[in-house]
């Protein structure tokens, strides 16, 4: 008897967890759905980032009892979003990718961001992309890839 | 791109069993670590490339991919000679095998040390070219041409004459029947005819890592895996006491508690479950003999142990005499922190143990180690020990090590079926191997126009090459722990460089991205800069004027610092500091301009960068590298500090163990010199020099030395 059911990337599937169980364990041990990433278990790298009905949420906080019927919306499908694909596009024109681990929460931001404002100045691109930590060092090619993205220019 | 299925072994030879054709390499391998020992002699012929009947070249790739582009680069020096184009190229991890795939920079199979390019950079090319003296060789057997006439180019022989031409998948047969030339013989072009090479190519791996597709070690899913969480002890060499293994077993979607020497798992059917099982197991531990240990008694016992004299790392002239008679002397103690890596993707590793074999999933640097340590514990044969590489989220050193792997599969060998060990954060950085203090004494003495006459700099603190390959531990010399400090860039006279070994009791320590050069090039480049100051010189003209003898040394400082408007004026509060070095077979020199608020906080508004790496494989990915490098040590610069309090590592995550976030960062550029010299290392070259820049732009905009990192703002705050 499934304990909860929750629409991701507009697909229903039945899991049989606890209401505490993080929406990221569910995704990735319980779906298989692996595109999402643990970083730090506490919202403090965003690596996690996931959208829950439009809004970027840390999936390793979230429990799967508080989605209810909101739409789970991941980087599997980000690309079907307008936002997620010329992000996913300006990512790949500006090679900002280096080990890649983080950068599937990177995306989720920044596709929330550009749906929230659709033509970010560099202090909207630091307020919405602060939270999501890289240790590579992309940040300077991924602010460059959202104002790609958007077709805006750095300050 | 990444074929992830095809990670068979790789021994067919010639055109045997598959058809297509299987070229060789040779790459001299000096000596060879213990657990390469049974690799066999030197001078093993490697193979790792095949090209089929479709035309499509596979390069098993020895080296790891962890964002440094080395998919990317080597594959490249694989298609300039071979002539196809590096979307023709498909890439396999290569399995672990030291006869096969061995480093020849590090003497095993490993990623490190920004070596990739500079061990492949000719084996890959001459495999190339043997490939394509054989296809051209085999398209010419069956026109009945002379070899001479015809040429290669994007994977077709062509004959111009007769305007014939032959894809190399229609001739991989043929040419796998004929005799191998040999690979000295083999012309290689000259670097003004690189098509491929000094371009700056799409990276093969990035496509599935915008998409979620790309598969990370902590992203393997076998059939009936379980996961598993651990906790390890928290004071170093602690043992777990007591364990409610009933309390973490009525956990929904708990299977079973597991404890080891060291740790307990919970093994459970998902990640939250195991988590929440080692809640509800209230571990309670035996903390032993470390329980005591504190940073600052180890700093004590540094400072106390580089009193006395070290093994001469390097010595010429006489630099005692010279301080006596020097016009000026100035001394100085630096110290730079433990660090942890915190790569992204936290440890883990998927292992199998089966009575016959044991089978692990895992992004490593060092594959053969890990099979060798693997096999040891179980006590299986080396080859009944599979180990299928992954991508790896982050390197940085930490993956040097296969503790994560050991310690998983000593967990794995009381579960039934395959089970993935991941670590939490928390045990990540507390259970890491971090980069050793340093406590480092120099002395230089100036004659009367300011000019160096003496420099004595000796450095005390671990010695990772003792522990990781005693052969390179010699005499008592660590020469990692010397590295950047035995051979500033200058020409100075009176040099006596020394290193004392002292081991932190406890505490693991490893290599971390930069090495050696990461610690030393922050003390040389700062103590150059006391040296300028003393004697009232500019920081940049004092260093040029040590540089007669290094041209490509002044040539990037001198781009550095003219691109960065060395001398123009600045805002009040901010100030630009330089840092030079040669580390990796690379030059490298960096001007940060940072600002000082009053509270003592810092801003570094702008990196700027000049490179002379030799010849440049993937020009963007040398930029990449610098701006991603130089954040890596920024952030150990403002940030990397971690302490141990009664045996136990103070910092947890990354609120107090923070890395620097896309508000903080500063503006990059990177220029790059010119050069037909062979390339030289760069993974890790901008992550040493970034640190010196920094606190030399402090200097010049407060007058206050840093010679501690982390950088501490309480002592830049302004006392108006």
């Amino acid at each position: 008897m499934a304990a909860f059911t929750i629409m991701v990337n507009g697909t229903a599937h039945s899991v049989d967890v606890d209401a505490d169980t993080p929406l990221l364990w569910v995704l990735r041990d319980v779906l298989g759905m692996c595109g999402t990433k643990f970083g730090c278990g506490i919202a403090l790298c965003g690596a996690c980032t996931v959208h829950v009905d439009g809004t970027p949420m840390r999936s390793c906080v979230t429990p799967i009892g508080s989605i209810g019927d909101k739409a789970v919306t991941t980087i599997e499908a980000i690309g079907k979003t307008p936002e997620g694909k010329a992000l996913q596009q300006a990512w790949l024109d500006l090679e900002v990718v280096q080990c890649g681990y983080c950068q599937s929460g990177q995306i989720m931001s920044a596709a929330a961001l550009l749906t929230n404002k659709p033509k970010p100045s560099d202090a909207d691109i630091d307020a919405a992309m602060s939270g999501n930590i890289c240790r590579c060092g992309t940040y300077q090619r991924i602010r460059a890839a959202i104002h790609r993205a958007a077709g805006t220019k750095e300050d | 791109m990444l074929d992830r299925l095809g990670r068979r072994g790789f021994l067919v030879v010639g055109g045997a069993l598959t058809g297509g054709l299987v070229i060789k390499l040779t790459v001299p391998i000096a000596f060879r670590p213990p657990w390469a020992a049974d690799a066999g002699p030197s001078f093993n012929p490697n193979a790792f490339i095949r090209i089929n009947r479709q035309g499509v070249v596979t390069l098993v790739v020895p080296m790891v991919e962890m964002g440094q582009g080395t998919y990317t680069a080597l594959p490249m020096l694989l298609a300039e000679e071979l002539e196809v184009a590096l979307d023709q190229v498909r890439l396999e991890h290569a399995p672990p095998n030291d006869a096969l795939y061995a480093n020849p920079v590090l003497h095993f199979q490993s990623t490190g040390m920004s070596s990739s390019i500079r061990a492949f950079w000719t084996p890959l090319r001459q495999a190339g070219a043997v490939g394509r003296t054989l296809l051209i060789e085999a398209a010419a057997n069956r026109w009945g041409v002379d070899p001479g006439t015809c040429r290669a180019q994007q994977g077709v022989v062509l004959h111009a004459a007769s305007a014939r031409r032959l894809p190399y998948g229609d001739l991989v047969d043929a040419a796998a029947m004929l005799p191998v030339p040999a690979t000295d013989s083999v012309k290689l072009k000259d670097s003004q005819d690189f098509t491929l090479i000094g371009t700056p190519a799409k990276r093969l791996d990035t496509p599935d890592k915008v998409n979620g597709r790309a598969q990370f070690g902590i992203d393997v899913r076998v059939p009936n895996m379980k996961i598993a969480a651990l906790a390890i002890s928290p004071v170093f060499g602690g043992k777990p006491k007591s364990v409610n293994e009933a309390a973490a077993r009525i956990v929904k979607g708990v299977r079973q508690v597991v404890r080891i020497d060291n740790a307990v798992a919970v093994v459970g059917d998902h990640m939250w479950a195991a988590q929440k099982g080692l809640i509800a197991a209230d571990i309670q531990w035996e903390d032993g003999p470390l329980a005591t240990i504190n940073t600052l008694e180890i700093i004590r016992e540094l400072e106390e142990a580089s009193k006395q004299p070290g093994v001469v790392a390097r010595s010429e002239g006489d630099a005692q005499e010279a301080l006596a008679g020097a016009a000026q002397r100035i001394d100085a103690i630096y110290q730079v922190p433990f660090l942890a890596h915190a790569a992204m993707e936290p440890m883990n590793c998927a292992v199998h143990v089966r009575k016959d074999g044991c089978d692990l999933w895992v992004g490593t640097q060092v594959p053969t180690r890990t099979q060798s340590l693997v096999a040891e514990i179980t006590g299986l044969p080396k080859d009944a020990v599979k180990l299928h590489n992954q991508l790896l989220g982050g390197g940085f050193g930490r993956r040097l090590e296969a503790d994560g792997s050991v310690l998983a599969v000593k967990i794995a060998q009381h579960v039934d079926g395959p089970v993935k060990v991941v670590w939490s954060r928390e045990e990540d950085i507390q259970h890491d191997m971090y980069r050793p203090y340093y406590y480092d004494r120099l002395s230089a003495g100036l004659d009367a126009s300011g000019k160096p006459v003496a420099w004595t700099h000796r450095v005390a603190g671990s010695s990772i090459y003792a522990r990781y390959i005693p052969q390179i531990f010699k005499n008592g010399l660590d020469p990692d722990a010397v590295e950047g400090a035995a051979e500033p860039p200058y020409d100075l006279p009176n040099i006596h460089v020394d290193y004392v070994r002292v081991e932190p009791p406890g505490i693991p320590t490893a290599f971390w991205r930069g090495v050696g050069p990461t610690h030393n090039v922050f003390v040389v480049e700062s103590f150059i800069d006391e040296l300028a100051a003393a004697a009232k010189q500019d920081p940049v003209a004092y260093r040029k004027a040590l540089l007669d003898r290094n041209p490509r040394a002044l040539r990037v400082l001198e781009l550095a610092t003219e691109k960065a408007g060395w001398g123009q004026a600045l805002p009040a509060g901010r100030g630009r500091g330089v840092s030079l070095q040669f580390a990796f077979d690379t030059y490298l020199s960096q001007v940060a301009e940072v600002e000082v608020v009053f509270d003592g906080s810092i801003r570094v508004h702008r990196i700027v960068c000049a490179v002379d790496c030799g010849i440049a494989i993937n020009p963007d990915s040398i930029t990449a590298q610098v701006e991603g490098g130089a954040l890596f040590g920024l952030t150990a610069a403002l940030y990397g500090n971690i302490t141990v309090k009664n045996g136990r590592v103070e910092q947890s995550n990354f609120h107090n163990y923070p890395s620097i976030r896309i508000n903080e960062a500063p503006h990059i550029e990177t220029y790059l010199v010119r050069s037909a010299a062979p390339p030289g290392g760069f993974g890790e070259a901008p992550t040493a020099a970034v640190a010196p820049a920094v606190t030399n732009a402090i200097f010049a905009a407060t007058g206050k030395r840093i010679r501690t990192l982390p950088i501490d703002t309480v002592l830049l705050r302004s006392t108006t």
